[in-house]
């Protein structure tokens, strides 16, 4: 459905993207995850054809964006980051442009709006002016016009952006059910929202992607060492000195608590006995011992931090 | 042309949504009138002296006393109101970030450009119809040469059209309102003069100057004169400058 090859996108000397590829297929929900400033903007908007790339092709259902603009924008809803609206009118009205402008016959537009109103429930808000209303409402509405005429492929920039927690899960769950028929690519720098909702995540950090998987395989695959989190009463440097000597521990780190480490082991290896036994032996108190998983959230740090690391999974 | 009919119902909108127009309405015939009553005031008062001067009332007459000096009135308060009516038409997109809306849409460039330009023109018709009781007025009075008026008022469509070309450029330079109108003040302001350097140049540099103002092709109108050299003048700047703001607009598609 979308194919990017060798997308590179100049702002003067800055690189904003650097020859980025990808391709989305039909029917999924990929996520953009980055940093800010990565370059996940940037790459929505040459894909919604609002820029062109300085260089390499970007595809939309086999049409270059940059041939064929309006036929790919006509495919195409779009929600711009920050959700630029027209304040001076009311939702129903600036709803009733979008859709004009997204050749909605005038016979189904009526019908239309109500249809991507009670979609994003705003319905309540029909006959306000946009200006007037909270971030929420407006976040909603941008998704409404992104709805109208039904495109077959949804590019949403960074939509929970500024919601309270309801709205947030609300959104995510309709953003769900949108994908089951649609193909949806959607930004984020949140990284457990890209992990529920996306079936894919492409982590682009200054300008190129550096991992690209399911969030399952993401977090097995970058997951090269254990750690284990002990909580035991005795002597630090003791417990420090007979936990660091035991085969398998790569590195002991005591922890903010007072009596509390975090234990990285080799990967394939449960120490978690083999520790207990030997608190147990040297007459301390064990109070806590669990195996703590790597999160998304520790992987994309790893990620965006260290180069090196990504660009093995490339 | 894809979106042109869009655009233009959503400009019209947003123009009759925004304060602006109203108080730029509001100056605008309070002005027009103000001329017109002076103009018509004076006009009355030397006609009561040339009742005693057969030499004054041969050369009194309707079009001189009132209507050009009318016409010509409108024509310098439109100079300085449009460029405040045009000054938001993509400047504000471009702030508000809602031109990414708009290029995200199925709608071409041109007819966004054609769309804006067409609603701002129509809104600045919309103003000169409002000062035409002034001329039914004189109709009371008088018998106003109505071939004159119609040529006046051809003028005056004209010009507003080649003024919101240009203020509709420079609205697309910039994301800032206030540098929108004064660019597009200034450049009309200058083309509205410039014929008047006509005598400090040379002869060649001179006509072309004189040929290059707003301001000669506008007097012709303002007196009844129809000349085509002077419909076409008007014509080229305005496709000149819907032209220009087009390849602004397309610029960003080769700007870094």
């Amino acid at each position: 459905m979308i194919e990017v090859e060798n997308l590179t996108k100049l702002y003067g000397s800055v690189v904003a993207l650097r020859q980025v590829s990808f391709r989305v297929d039909q029917g999924e929900i990929v996520g953009f995850l980055g940093p800010n400033g990565a370059g996940k903007t940037t790459a929505l908007r040459i894909l919604t054809c609002f820029m062109p790339p300085t260089s390499g092709t970007a595809r939309v259902a086999g049409l270059d964006c940059q041939q064929h603009s309006l036929e790919v924008r006509g495919k195409i809803g779009y929600l711009p980051e920050n959700v630029p609206l027209y304040p001076d009118m009311t939702t129903r009205r600036f709803l009733a442009f979008a859709a004009a402008a997204k050749g909605v016959s005038r016979s189904r537009t009526g019908q239309e709006i109500e249809r991507v109103m009670e979609v994003c429930t705003i319905a309540s808000v029909a006959e306000r002016l946009i200006g007037h209303l909270s971030k929420g409402y407006r976040q909603r509405i941008g998704i409404a016009q992104a709805l109208l005429n039904d495109p077959a492929i949804l590019i949403l920039d960074e939509p929970t952006i500024g919601l309270d927690p309801t709205q947030i899960v609300e959104i995510r769950s309709l953003i769900k059910e949108l994908g089951s028929e649609r193909t949806i690519i959607l930004s984020s720098h949140i990284l457990p929202e890209v992990s529920q909702i996306c079936q894919r995540i492409l982590i682009i950090n200054n300008g190129q992607i550096v991992a690209t998987d399911t969030p399952a395989n993401l977090t097995v695959q970058l997951q090269r060492n254990l750690q284990v989190y002990l909580e035991v009463e005795g002597p630090r440097t003791e417990v420090m000195r007979k936990i660091e000597a035991m085969t398998g521990v790569l590195e002991v780190k005591p922890t903010n608590g007072e009596s509390s480490y975090l234990i990285e082991t080799s990967r394939g290896q449960d120490l978690r006995p083999v520790l207990a036994r030997t608190v147990v032996e040297s007459g301390w108190q064990l109070r806590e011992l669990k195996l703590q998983d790597l999160s998304l959230e520790d992987i994309f740090m790893q990620l965006v931090t260290d180069e090196g690391a990504g660009e093995k999974q490339e | 042309m894809k979106g042109t009919y869009v655009v233009y119902r959503k400009e019209l909108y947003g123009l009759f949504a925004s304060p602006i127009f109203y108080v730029v309405a509001f100056i605008f015939l309070t002005l027009v009138g103000y001329f017109f009553y002076s103009s018509v005031a004076y006009y009355s008062l030397l006609s009561f002296q040339a009742g005693r001067n057969p030499f004054l009332s041969e050369q009194l007459n309707l079009t001189d006393m009132v209507l050009e000096p009318f016409f010509g009135s409108i024509s310098v308060v439109l100079l300085l109101m449009v460029p405040l009516i045009t000054m938001r038409l993509f400047a504000e997109e471009k702030k508000t970030g809602t031109v990414e809306l708009l290029f995200t849409y199925p709608i071409s460039d041109r007819g966004a450009v054609l769309g804006k330009f067409g609603a701002c023109v129509s809104v600045l018709a919309l103003l000169l119809a409002a000062t035409l009781p002034a001329m039914f007025l004189l109709e009371a009075f008088t018998n106003p040469p109505w071939p004159t008026i119609m040529g006046g008022y051809l003028g005056l469509l004209l010009t507003c059209s080649a003024f919101v070309s240009l203020g509709l450029f420079a609205s697309s330079l910039t994301q800032n309102q206030i540098i929108a109108a004064t660019v597009a003040f200034g450049a009309l302001l200058l083309l509205w003069i410039i014929g008047w350097a006509e005598t400090l140049v040379g002869p060649t540099l001179g006509s072309f100057l004189k040929y290059l103002s707003l301001l000669t092709h506008f007097d012709n109108f303002a007196r009844g004169i129809l000349d085509s050299r002077d419909v076409f003048y008007y014509l080229l700047f305005t496709l000149f400058f819907l032209f220009t703001t087009l390849r602004i607009l397309e610029s960003r598609h080769w700007r870094g």
